[in-house]
């Protein structure tokens, strides 16, 4: 009762840490999710590219001894799965959301199979920058402990909100993903413009998953990932298809999804299980307080309500 | 003709099908360098499908298109546009979510891996200064009507340094005066830069005021091409109908109705910023009366519209109808016999994927005769009700089934109209309802309108074109800044007076005009 005070410090602390180290592949998937939804196209298999990436970062990781190889493989891996989402699609009467389900399915089985090898041996992991170095706290420390990746995504979503903006393809992309007809008249392959960025959300969202394997939790296994890449699709909404807000909901959606570990940390035990839903029942809330029935929602893609 | 005559642009013998339709067969024009060819043909004709083809937009299946001196094919609109052939089509293709100024930036067939905005737009404001008319470059496409639109539309085609440009009914939704300012400023162009222009357009008045050349379509068969100087008219109607338009006058019955059926009651709605847009507006209307509202687009009309149309909520104020609340519910919409035809009826009125028929339904669908109890819908009587207002509205549709954004821009409307006004109408709103209609259809619509009015309903008419609301209203106001400005009666309208009211100026200010 005494320590109460300290105790919830620790947790302030701690959600803050989980914030950062759950919001990570977050952060990865919902920018990738969000350039291919800004090109007008949905991709539900992105929870494919996270898992398909932690196994193939996993293990390139672990057999060529470098973390950082693996980022890259599974990076490539997630543009492999991307392409072929992208060619499915442009197929006639082929529909992105059933594609997506396909592709989901196909990719974490095709995970679980060739990552069979992959559960024992133990990868190198990725560096982190110790923030909390000066600090005797271990708990301090430990939060404070930031993965290299998550600078990378600090500093990649604004810097996709700057290539929306001013780069001829972040106009390209939104282009296309407002208007196909428009697109259209001004000549635009239309087709191309979304394969790449398919090929480019799916990049990220694989590098995401190697985040996953290589760094926390750390390992690879089968329960590594709990629905993340679908989650992302609704945390692209609730960041209103803009990069940035995209960081900072990864982090909320984070922050929540640690809030049962961290509480558990002190010694509050009760409804662990209901905290771990936090983040779904974050998810079901903010989509409900944020809709509104004047209006769509402001920043969606033209073409996505066509989807 | 001489064989030096250098054309700009040359499509020789284009065919094109769709599924069940021959929408072109056999169709050539040729446009004169630096010349302004005007392309008339009543809707459905395939003047669209025509200038879609030169554009590389669609493949035609038989025929080509030739560019110029080089004799060159164009086959994707990314070609045509590196050829320096511009288009405005007829429906708009601004991109809603983005700015202006976006939009123009965008359209230009080279850009600069990355763009600097500052400069861009500085040059931008500089080269506004010599364009027709004023767009704000920093508005989002949405918050723009559908004057506006065109505007930016027309403005981003010139601003490309187009040789050849392409206009499909550009200005439809233009006020006559902003329509002569535009085409003038086009026509110097092509006296001054060279450019040549193709013109699809319903408006005699502008074929003869500005085209040198004229070509006619006929169902999607070429009907002739004659100089304007040695046409008129009647001629061309004849070419473009195969008979002579006969002279028909709109019967008014007068109506004695003297309490109101409408009214409107210091009506407060918002634009899509929250800003007050419409502010304490009020009106009555009786029945077997048409009022007219007049004014420039972006004044508060399209909103107006979409409180009658369920598509906006008012702030404040109240709408009556016969003395009850009225609130735009689907219900309401049938108890009063509330009906409404939006402006770009494809984007308001129609889903555009569905057919003909469900579009022709859609305020009774689940009703008897259609439905059986409320819940089974009935295909064959949908089917049925849809073949009898295509033939007593000459609605040019393949069929039944046929998506209802396949047919020509005409026809979309005229569906839209058919399902508005096929039933017993008392409280009838309409807007731009003449928008790209041909003047045999138009002459059609203000017919069905009247009657509707001399049946005893009442019609607010919201319209850009003056003329119009001139011939069909009783009373008639002027919009201005979401506020009526000024009454009037057709018969005594004071158009200088209200030339300076659609303008902004109000009644007090002595400005020039
Ligand atoms: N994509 C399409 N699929 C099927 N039919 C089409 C398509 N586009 C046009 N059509 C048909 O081709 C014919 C010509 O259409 P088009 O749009 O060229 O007419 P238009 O002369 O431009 O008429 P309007 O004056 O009404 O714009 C119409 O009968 C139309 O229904
Ligand atoms: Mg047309």
């Amino acid at each position: 009762m005494v320590e109460a005070d300290p105790g919830y410090a620790g947790v302030l602390i701690a959600v803050l840490g989980g914030a950062i180290r759950v919001g990570t592949p977050f952060l990865f998937v919902s920018l990738g999710e969000c350039l291919t939804e800004k090109s007008g196209r949905i991709n539900l298999g992105l929870e494919a590219n996270l898992i398909m990436g932690a196994m193939s970062g996993y293990g390139v990781a672990y057999l060529s001894g470098s973390a950082w190889l693996g980022v890259l493989v599974a990076g490539l891996t997630g543009v492999v799965l991307g392409l072929i989402h992208a060619l499915l699609c442009q197929q006639d009467k082929v529909n992105d959301i059933a594609v997506g389900i396909a592709m989901m399915l196909f990719g974490t089985g095709l995970a679980f199979y060739l990552g069979k090898p992959f559960i024992q041996p133990v990868a190198p992991r990725l560096p982190s920058i110790e923030l909390g170095a000066w600090s005797d706290s271990p708990v301090l420390r430990a939060a404070l402990e930031i993965n290299a990746l998550f600078v990378v995504g600090v500093i990649l979503a604004p810097l996709m909100a700057w290539f929306f903006r001013y780069a001829r393809w972040g106009l390209l992309v939104r282009t296309v993903g407002e208007s196909r007809d428009a697109a259209l008249a001004m000549g635009i392959n239309v087709n191309r413009v979304r394969l790449y960025a398919t090929m480019g959300g799916g990049f990220l969202a694989g590098v995401g998953g190697s985040f996953l394997s290589l760094y926390y939790p750390g390992s690879w296994n089968e329960g590594l990932s709990s629905g993340q890449g679908l989650m992302a699709v609704a945390l692209v909404i609730f960041a209103r298809w803009n990069p940035v807000y995209c960081l900072y909901a990864s982090l909320l959606f984070g922050g929540a999804a640690a809030l049962g570990p961290a509480l558990q940390s002190v010694g509050i035990t009760w409804g662990y299980y209901l905290f771990n839903a936090a983040p779904y029942v974050l998810t079901l809330g903010i989509m409900i307080a944020t809709s509104s029935r004047k209006q769509r929602f402001a920043g969606m893609p033209g073409e996505m309500s066509n989807i | 003709m001489s064989t030096a005559m250098p054309y700009a642009l040359e499509a020789i013998g284009i065919s094109k099908y769709f599924a069940g339709v021959h929408a072109l067969d056999n169709v050539s024009i040729k446009l004169v360098e630096g010349s302004f060819h005007a392309l008339l043909g009543e809707n459905g004709a395939g003047k669209s499908t025509l200038v879609k083809c030169i554009m590389g937009y669609y493949q035609p299946d038989e025929g080509q298109v030739l560019f110029g001196f080089h004799q060159q094919e164009i086959s994707s609109p990314h070609q045509a546009l590196m050829l320096g052939i511009g288009m405005v089509y007829q429906h708009f293709t601004l991109i809603p979510n983005m700015t202006v100024a976006e939009n123009i930036i965008m359209s230009r067939p080279q850009l600069p891996a990355i763009i600097n905005w500052k400069k861009e737009m500085a040059a931008l404001r500089q080269r506004m200064e010599d364009m027709p008319f004023a767009v704000s470059l920093d508005a989002p496409v949405t918050a723009l009507s559908a004057g506006e639109k065109q505007k930016v539309e027309i403005i981003k085609q010139l601003l490309l340094d187009t040789k050849v440009l392409i206009l499909d009914e550009p200005t439809s939704v233009l006020t006559p005066t902003e329509a002569d300012e535009v085409l003038g400023k086009i026509k110097e162009l092509t006296r001054g830069n060279g450019l040549s222009v193709l013109l699809i357009t319903h408006k005699f008045r502008e074929v003869m005021n500005f085209a040198d050349e004229v070509t006619v379509l006929r169902k999607g068969k070429y009907s002739g091409t004659e100089k304007v100087a040695g046409t008129n008219p009647h001629k061309l109607s004849e070419m473009m109908i195969g008979r002579e338009l006969a002279e028909s006058s709109i019967e008014r019955t007068q109506s004695t109705e003297q309490t109101p059926l409408l009214s409107i009651r210091d009506l407060v709605v918002s634009n899509d910023h929250g800003a007050d847009i419409i502010e304490g507006l009020r009106m009555d209307i009786r029945g077997g009366e048409i009022v007219g509202v007049a004014g420039v687009s972006g004044n508060g009309q399209r909103e107006l519209m979409q409180v009658f149309s369920g598509q906006r909520d008012k702030q404040a104020g109240n709408i009556l109808v016969h003395g009850e609340q009225y609130s735009a519910t689907r219900e309401e919409m049938r108890r009063f016999k509330l009906h409404c035809l939006p402006e770009e009826p494809l984007k308001n009125a129609c889903v555009a994927n569905m057919s003909v028929a469900d579009n022709l339904v859609f305020r009774r669908f689940d009703r008897a005769p259609f439905a059986w109890r409320r819940w089974l819908i009935k295909r064959r009587k949908i089917r049925q009700h849809a073949q009898e207002l295509i033939e007593r509205f000459s609605i040019k549709t393949p069929g039944t089934d046929n998506p209802v954004g396949n047919l020509s821009g005409g026809n979309v409307q005229r569906t839209v109209l058919a399902r508005e006004l096929a039933d017993d109408v008392s409280v009838l709103i309409v807007a731009n309802p003449c928008f790209g209609l041909d003047f045999a259809a138009v002459e059609d619509i203000h017919k069905l309108i009247m009657k509707a009015r001399n049946n005893g309903a009442a019609v607010l008419l919201i319209s850009e074109d003056l003329d119009e609301i001139l011939k069909l209203s009783d009373r008639l106001h002027v919009i201005s800044d979401g506020k009526l400005v000024h009454e009037s009666t057709p018969a005594e309208a004071d158009l200088a007076m209200i030339g300076r009211c659609m303008a902004g100026h109000g009644v007090d200010h002595d400005n020039e005009y």
